[in-house]
């Protein structure tokens, strides 16, 4: 096969690359640039958007034997990722950048391109697995290291896109994945991981949205009393679920944690009060999208709502072309709006939604 | 493999590698007293008198560089300190749109940080400087400018600019013209003295010798301020180590360059138009860019064919064609490896969907008809699954 290996810069993309290449495949590396304005150097252990970490895609190619490109997305990038993170914050939703990038850029754009160019597959640094079902369909499933797993961002790839993709470290450990690029003397083999959102490189995500989006001075008010407790600088820098960061003067009666629970972008309101609040098991989302074949009604999945979070048992209720609504075993806190509801189906990822509402029943 | 981007480096003469590494093993300083010293310096001065002889100035006028870059750094900011300082008038620098970056970034630094003024002049259709322009805007204000360059001939596009044009107006007012001249040694007929130029880069890799070498051709009255300050070696303008084997095989590059001028330039222009033949004959779609000579005169670079294909992006024809063992350029300039639409076409009028569609092919020395066979074999599918490619990235944008 014709292989389109996607380099970081990162030692997991570089692996990946490398066994596809001993796999016997004819692969070709491109590093994506995706900021308009690239720094020089990464400074820690931040995202990739650096002229460094091109140079680190392109000595891993050499090192490979590989061709090596570096293609510019940094428009697709800004309209599919950066712009979309902005309007959900000022939408006083939570989104999640990475999920969007590999929806919107890496299985969509580079995807997209590579076909037209004539590759058959996209191979990334993903920690997930796919694999092919005895009726020919494309399964997506968690990786191996529990502690690395990626099939959540990965949740909203399709099936089409999935039969395109491959992620060859999946069934691997990170340490192990370190010493085998320590093993091919690639020299990014000690390279830190990158954590954060690749487009802040300071880590300051509510300054990077207070500088885009601006001051927007609003009220902070106690959730059941209404009472005005405080005032913040915009409500768009806040998500469901947030503790710190309210500087509230005041502790509440029974010097318990108050809890972000609730923002109205419109007021310029943002409601706190007590963790119970948070508690919701009743969940309504947009857009599903399926792995393989949508879901009935009724179905039992696990569910999970955030990069590194926990999975919980849940119940699908409600299922049409355009939204879904499934009930979780036990209440469950800190789901915001625009968060993605990703479905599993013991390590088979099989679909998710953007969730829009939540409530107690 | 099929190489055609001479114009970003072209293969090195052997004799030039067989007399560099003659040199290398010999220890001595050329700036030293003893008689290692005065080995060394003796085959810099041989070198510097090759280069004069060959492009028809004084040895005194040779300041070796470390290549074409440096050469256009030590001209352009030189120059302007140096008449920025004897007169503080003198603010305004006249730079054709078409420049290298190699020029255009220096030019705009100085706009930056050292409070210059630039003009860029623009280009016809053809990417050729508009000579009226530049003598309006000389004539505006002759007292203000401080310097004035124009390249000898377009990297990208191969169109030969009016240096003479350009001389004679400058002249008038005693205005030091400085030219980019990287690209035409060997390539075109070349008199420093003749053309009437105050400053001329050359670089070694172009025309045959090693990289990382080059020169400032500079008339004897100009004392530009240097850029890099340090022992002085060349004439108190350029310091550092001079580097013997590299100037060895720089002044080498050029005596035989110079020498086979003619040939070499017959050569490459019966390949290019076949080249050429082949590139319009074998795709639709597509449009040669820059000047082409007249009857009576010669008004591209001999070995370059640029051409813009309707519905691709030049890198990724530039990738499709190198997996199929054809190494060509986009012209580009390139940030990070990063393709950008050229300020040259777009200078020239060319709109940005057109200008991403850019190629640049360039012949050298050890080009053979072979070569033109491999592009024509690989660039109609080549040409074909770009323009498919580009079709999904609009229909899905």
């Amino acid at each position: 096969m014709r292989v389109l290996a996607a380099l970081s810069g990162g030692v997991d993309s570089a692996v990946a690359a490398a066994r596809v290449v001993a796999a016997g495949h004819e692969v070709t590396g491109v590093h994506l640039a995706l900021s308009a304005n690239p720094q020089s150097f990464r400074s820690g252990a931040r995202g990739c958007c650096s002229l460094e970490d091109s140079r680190d895609a392109r000595r891993a190619a050499d090192v490979l034997g590989i061709p090596f490109y570096i293609w510019d997305m940094a428009e697709e990038f800004k309209a599919g990722v950066v712009d979309d993170f902005l309007a959900e914050y000022s939408e006083g939703r939570t989104p999640n950048p990475c999920l969007r990038c590999n929806e919107k850029i890496k299985f969509s754009a580079l995807l997209d391109r590579a076909l037209a160019l004539g590759f058959d597959a996209v191979c990334t640094g993903h920690y997930a697995l796919v694999s092919r079902d005895a009726d020919g369909t494309m399964a997506l499933r968690r990786a191996v290291d529990p502690q690395k797993d990626q099939s959540y961002v990965l949740g909203v790839l399709e099936q089409w896109q999935l039969d395109r993709a491959m992620f060859p470290v999946g069934d691997t450990t990170k340490p192990d994945i370190r010493l085998e690029a320590e093993s091919m003397d690639l020299l990014v083999a000690k390279k830190p991981d990158s954590h954060d959102i690749c487009f802040i490189p300071d880590g300051d995500t509510a300054g990077f949205l207070q500088s885009r989006l601006g001051e927007q001075p609003g009220q902070i008010v106690d959730a059941e009393s209404g009472a005005v407790l405080g005032t913040h600088q915009g409500a768009h820098t806040f998500t469901i679920g947030q503790r710190r960061g309210l500087a509230l003067g005041v502790p509440a009666d029974d010097g318990a944690p108050r809890y972000v629970t609730g923002i109205d972008v419109k007021s310029r309101t943002v409601m706190v009060g007590p963790p119970r609040l948070l508690e919701v098991n009743c969940v309504r989302g947009v857009k599903p999208t399926w792995t393989q074949s949508p879901i009935a009604a009724g179905a039992k999945l696990g569910m999970q709502w955030r990069a590194h979070g926990t999975e919980v048992a849940c119940t699908v209720t409600e299922v049409s072309e355009d939204s879904l609504t499934f009930v979780t075993d036990s209440f469950i806190k800190g789901v915001a709006p625009g968060q993605q509801a990703v479905f599993y189906d013991g390590d088979r990822v099989v679909g998710s939604v953007m969730i829009d509402s939540s409530s107690r029943i | 493999m099929t190489y055609l981007d001479h114009a970003a480096t072209t293969d090195v003469r052997p004799e030039v590698i067989a007399a560099m590494a003659a040199t290398l093993g010999a220890t001595g300083n050329a700036s030293s007293l003893h008689a290692a010293g005065r080995q060394a310096r003796k085959l810099v001065e041989v070198a510097r008198e090759q280069v004069a002889s060959a492009l028809d100035c004084l040895p005194s006028e040779v300041v070796f560089t470390s290549g074409g870059t440096e050469a256009d750094n030590l001209a352009v900011k030189g120059l302007y300190w140096s008449r920025h300082k004897a007169d503080a008038r003198r603010v305004r620098i006249l730079a054709s749109a078409v420049e290298h970056h190699a020029v255009l970034d220096p030019v705009q630094w100085l706009v930056d940080f050292e409070g210059a003024s630039v003009e860029w002049l623009p280009v016809d259709e053809l990417g050729v400087v508009d000579v009226a322009a530049l003598q309006a805007s000389v004539e505006r204000d002759p007292d203000s400018v401080a310097l004035i360059t124009v390249m000898w001939a377009n990297n990208e596009v191969g169109s030969v600019q009016p240096i003479e044009d350009v001389v004679a107006i400058a002249g008038a007012h005693n205005i030091p013209v400085h030219s980019d001249a990287v690209q035409v040694i060997g390539a075109l007929p070349i008199s420093f003295k003749q053309s009437g130029l105050d400053a001329m880069t050359i670089s070694g890799h172009k025309l045959g010798g090693p990289m990382g070498v080059g020169a400032l051709l500079l008339k004897r009255e100009h004392k530009p301020v240097p850029v890099l300050h340090g022992g002085g070696q060349e004439r108190e303008i350029r310091s550092g180590t001079l580097s013997t084997h590299l100037i060895v095989g720089f002044g080498l590059a050029v005596s035989l360059a110079c020498a086979a001028q003619a040939a070499h330039a017959q050569h490459l222009r019966e390949l290019r138009d076949e080249l050429m033949e082949t590139v319009k004959a074998s795709v639709d779609g597509v449009h040669l860019r820059g000047a082409i000579d007249e009857a009576d005169a010669v008004r591209r670079l001999p070995g370059n064919a640029h051409f813009t294909f309707d519905g691709c992006e030049g890198d990724a024809l530039l990738m499709l064609l190198d997996a199929a063992g054809v190494q060509v350029s986009t012209g580009s300039a390139c940030t990070a490896g990063i393709p950008q639409p050229s300020h040259v076409l777009l200078a020239m009028g060319v709109p940005v969907s057109d200008a991403v569609g850019a190629l640049r092919f360039s012949l050298g020395r050890t080009s053979t008809s072979a070569d033109i066979v491999a592009l024509g074999a690989a660039l109609p599918a080549a040409v074909e699954r770009a323009r498919r490619a580009g079709k999904a990235l609009k229909s899905q944008n």
